[in-house]
């Protein structure tokens, strides 16, 4: 496997979805390649940062909004 | 009464871990149990937001569609089916009302699914012994913690985020932002599995090489 070839199955590696033979071919250039090592790390450190992403939330008068039209709803049979 | 819904746990976020089973927020909300309601606002309004920000350009407008989603909650809730978890179903609302809000899926466009995601100028040529193979390896970043929690990299990030192409943003952000499933993700979005890595593919390299870019070079934005 080559190096170019590596970087474009690296999702499907970490999916699990590679057929046997290529996650063979994947692991033994991982195991030799420094350069694909690195790249696999970054994509997971990535994939990381992704997961850790500032969260926003409801303004307060939408809040407000929302619970005053769940209370006057009319109830369901 | 009506029927109780069945639970799906198979897609439960580690956010919910607070709240009860589906069946038992279906229930209370048709009991118009006002706590269950405002449990599950501040549990996913956060979610919802972040979703609804992969199909429209604004906050404000985010901030409509994750209204008129828990509108549509309140109306129809009590014909909830319970044929997905209630998650699915409530970001299924969201996806319908943000699309047809649609600034965004107007101005989509349509990606190359082919073309090499690392510049094929990084990989040595055919007349190359090692064809394929690196010119020079990628330069080495600080640890994953320290990216993770470095405000400055997590904005650059986020606006890297919104840079990508719709159809990589929207399913970036519900696979590795939001933490869903691939077969969560290819149900809501209505895509095939291959369809779907192929496009998280494609933004997450894109994203990694931006984030290249902002560790190792310093750039800003």
């Amino acid at each position: 496997m080559r190096c170019d070839q590596f970087v474009e199955l690296v999702t499907a590696y970490l999916e699990g979805v590679l057929d046997r033979a290529t996650e063979q071919q994947f692991v033994e250039h991982l195991a030799l390649c420094e350069g694909c090592d690195r790249y696999l790390e970054q994509f997971r450190t990535t994939i990381e940062a992704l997961g850790h992403l500032p969260t926003q939330s409801l303004a307060p008068d939408a809040r407000d909004r929302l619970l005053a039209a769940f209370r006057h709803f009319p109830a369901t049979p | 009464m009506l029927p109780v819904a069945t639970v799906d746990t198979a897609d439960a976020a580690p956010t919910d871990a607070a709240l009860p089973a589906d069946a038992v927020i279906v229930a209370r909300l048709r009991d118009r149990d006002e706590a269950m309601f405002a449990a599950l606002l501040d549990a996913w309004s956060p979610g919802l937001l972040r979703a609804a920000r992969a199909y429209v350009r604004d906050e404000h407008a985010a901030q409509d569609v994750v209204q008129e989603t828990w509108l549509g909650v309140v109306r129809g809730i009590g014909s909830f089916e319970a044929r997905s978890s209630l998650r699915t179903w409530v970001y299924r609302i969201l996806i319908n009302r943000a699309k047809t809000r649609g600034q965004r899926d107007a101005r989509s466009v349509p990606v190359d699914d082919l073309a090499p995601t690392v510049d094929p100028a990084r990989f040595r040529g055919p007349d190359d012994p090692y064809a394929g193979g690196w010119w020079t390896f990628p330069e080495v970043w600080p640890s994953p913690e320290e990216v993770a929690v470095a405000a400055e990299t997590r904005r650059y990030l986020a606006a890297a985020l919104a840079e990508l192409p719709d159809r990589q943003r929207i399913v970036v952000t519900l696979r590795d932002v939001e933490g869903y499933s691939s077969d969560e993700v290819c149900n809501l979005l209505s895509i095939s599995m291959a369809n779907q890595r192929v496009l998280l593919h494609r933004g997450r390299a894109a994203l990694r090489a931006a984030l290249e870019t902002f560790l190792t070079k310093g750039a800003v934005r």
